[in-house]
């Protein structure tokens, strides 16, 4: 029953949490920059005039928010796997392809947040008054100024609630990525359990430092939600 | 040139494998969808329990309510699923002594178990959000008229709170069956788990793409469904939005 010790002993277990947790960490914060901007990017793509640019956005996201957030991860790390494998071949290369498990787990998790987060994006987009931007030109900014300084600000402040709940869906959903071999906080938790028969306490560690993390979270988010809302009554 | 086209389209599609390997996805499919008709249907009639625990004005009960679906909300469905698969082998001669170890020690019913309790949790959080919507005058207005509490429950406030909450009941349906593909992890052959099975034996990545577009027509028929009992059900609120 010595709790302290499994963690802190001399073969205590807390390192390989600590190192599985900044993975974890790590892997969501990686996710954000390329999930996010490919989902505005989507988003952009969606409001475009031609259908056929249209419809295959739809039809991505329509996908990727269909099916189950591990069976996208699968697909994208086996499919990118074996089309990289191919290639290689096709160069014809020598020996055999591997794909970092981290890189992977980035790519597959911004493919998934990409489709969530395009939701979201085309809602901020269209609530942004087209006069705004007219205005703007008119004044003589450019295109970049105007979406840097009158689109963003405003694009921002409604994107922000959802964009914190799909953090909170990702932050949970690194933990799929373990199932691919990655030692996530979870894997290590699984580790310590195999080496020493206490599934209870480990997984209940690790739940424990999720839910702090889901709890650090939403105060952030409201933090920046505040911030974003200022000058709004 | 050719074969190379050929080679994307087996890439993509495999039609023998099907044919071998189809009866095996639609089994997959009943144990999905027995998981998951289980887990939403214990996780609803909890969810009352919680909702109900949440709004009552005992300040221990509502913390722990709150508590509850804080957290079962916050931490990831798999570390949950392992904490009870994995931890009952642990707590296995206290189980086997009150008689619930062959509960626990089946994959299938510990994800029943595990998937009731974090559905419950999001279900009461759009109970709650449904409850609080209707207006209080409501409630005042019956309570007035001499109406019972059992009696504005249920003909006063659930109507308009069911309607309410149907559709983002609806969403939490169709993220379970998303969520539920996590027990294929704990060794249950659901849709996801016949999956993985077919793909370690052939290893041939159509099998995936397969799968998905299973959940795919899952998914879709859901959001028809909703959509016909949202307009069902909203006839009222349309009529007298019209005249």
């Amino acid at each position: 029953m010595d709790w302290f010790g499994l963690l802190f002993g001399p073969n205590g277990w807390s390192r390989l949490l600590l190192e599985g947790l900044a993975v974890t960490v790590g892997l969501a914060l990686a996710t954000i920059p390329f999930g996010f901007g490919f989902g505005l990017l989507l988003a952009i793509l969606k409001l475009s005039k031609r259908r056929v640019v249209r419809g295959l956005c739809e039809a991505y996201t329509t996908f990727f928010r269909g099916i189950p957030d591990i069976l996208a991860l699968f697909i994208v790390y086996f499919g990118l796997n074996a089309l990289l494998d191919r290639i290689w071949v096709a160069l014809q290369f020598e020996g055999h392809l591997e794909m970092n498990i981290f890189v992977a787990g980035v790519i597959a998790l911004s493919t998934v947040v990409a489709a969530y987060s395009s939701e979201v994006w085309v809602a901020a987009l269209k609530s942004v008054a087209e006069g705004q931007r007219e205005a703007a030109f008119a004044l003589g900014l450019d295109r970049r100024k105007t979406f840097v300084f009158v689109t963003w600000p405003q694009l921002i402040r409604v994107a922000l609630p959802g964009l914190g709940n799909i953090w909170m869906v990702l932050l949970k959903d690194t933990s799929l990525v373990s199932t691919l071999g990655l030692v996530d906080l979870l894997r290590a938790a699984h580790e310590a359990n195999k080496n020493t028969g206490r599934p209870i306490f480990f997984f209940t560690v690790a739940a424990l430092i999720y839910f702090a993390f889901s709890i650090l979270s939403s105060v952030v988010q409201a933090r920046l939600e505040k911030r974003a809302n200022r000058g709004f009554a | 040139m050719l074969q190379t086209l050929q080679d994307l389209a087996s890439f993509v599609f495999n039609v023998d494998l099907l044919r071998q390997y189809g009866w095996r996805l639609l089994e997959g499919l009943r144990i999905t969808a027995l998981v998951v008709c289980t887990s939403v249907t214990i996780g609803f009639v909890l969810a009352y329990f919680v909702c109900r625990a949440r709004m009552s004005k005992n300040v221990v009960l509502s913390s722990a309510a709150a508590f509850y679906s804080t957290f079962f909300r916050g931490t990831p469905l798999l570390c949950l699923l392992y904490l009870v698969y994995y931890g009952a082998g642990e707590l296995r001669p206290v189980l086997s002594q009150i008689g619930i170890w062959w509960f626990f020690r089946d994959a299938y019913y510990c994800c029943i178990f595990i998937f009731s309790i974090n559905t419950s949790a999001y279900q009461s959080e759009i109970l709650r959000g449904a409850l609080a919507a209707v207006p209080k005058g409501q409630i005042e207005a019956a309570a007035s008229l001499g109406l019972s509490r059992y009696r504005i429950d249920r003909h006063i406030v659930w109507p308009q709170a069911f309607l309410l909450a149907l559709r983002p009941l609806g969403n939490e349906l169709v993220s379970m069956i998303k969520a539920s593909a996590l027990a294929a992890i704990v060794t249950l052959l659901d849709l996801f788990g016949q999956t993985r099975f077919i793909f370690a034996r052939t290893f041939d990545f159509s099998v995936y793409l397969y799968a998905a577009l299973i959940y795919l027509v899952i998914v879709e028929i859901i959001r028809r469904l909703w959509a016909v009992m949202e307009r069902g059900l909203s006839r009222h609120v349309l009529a007298s939005a019209k005249s």
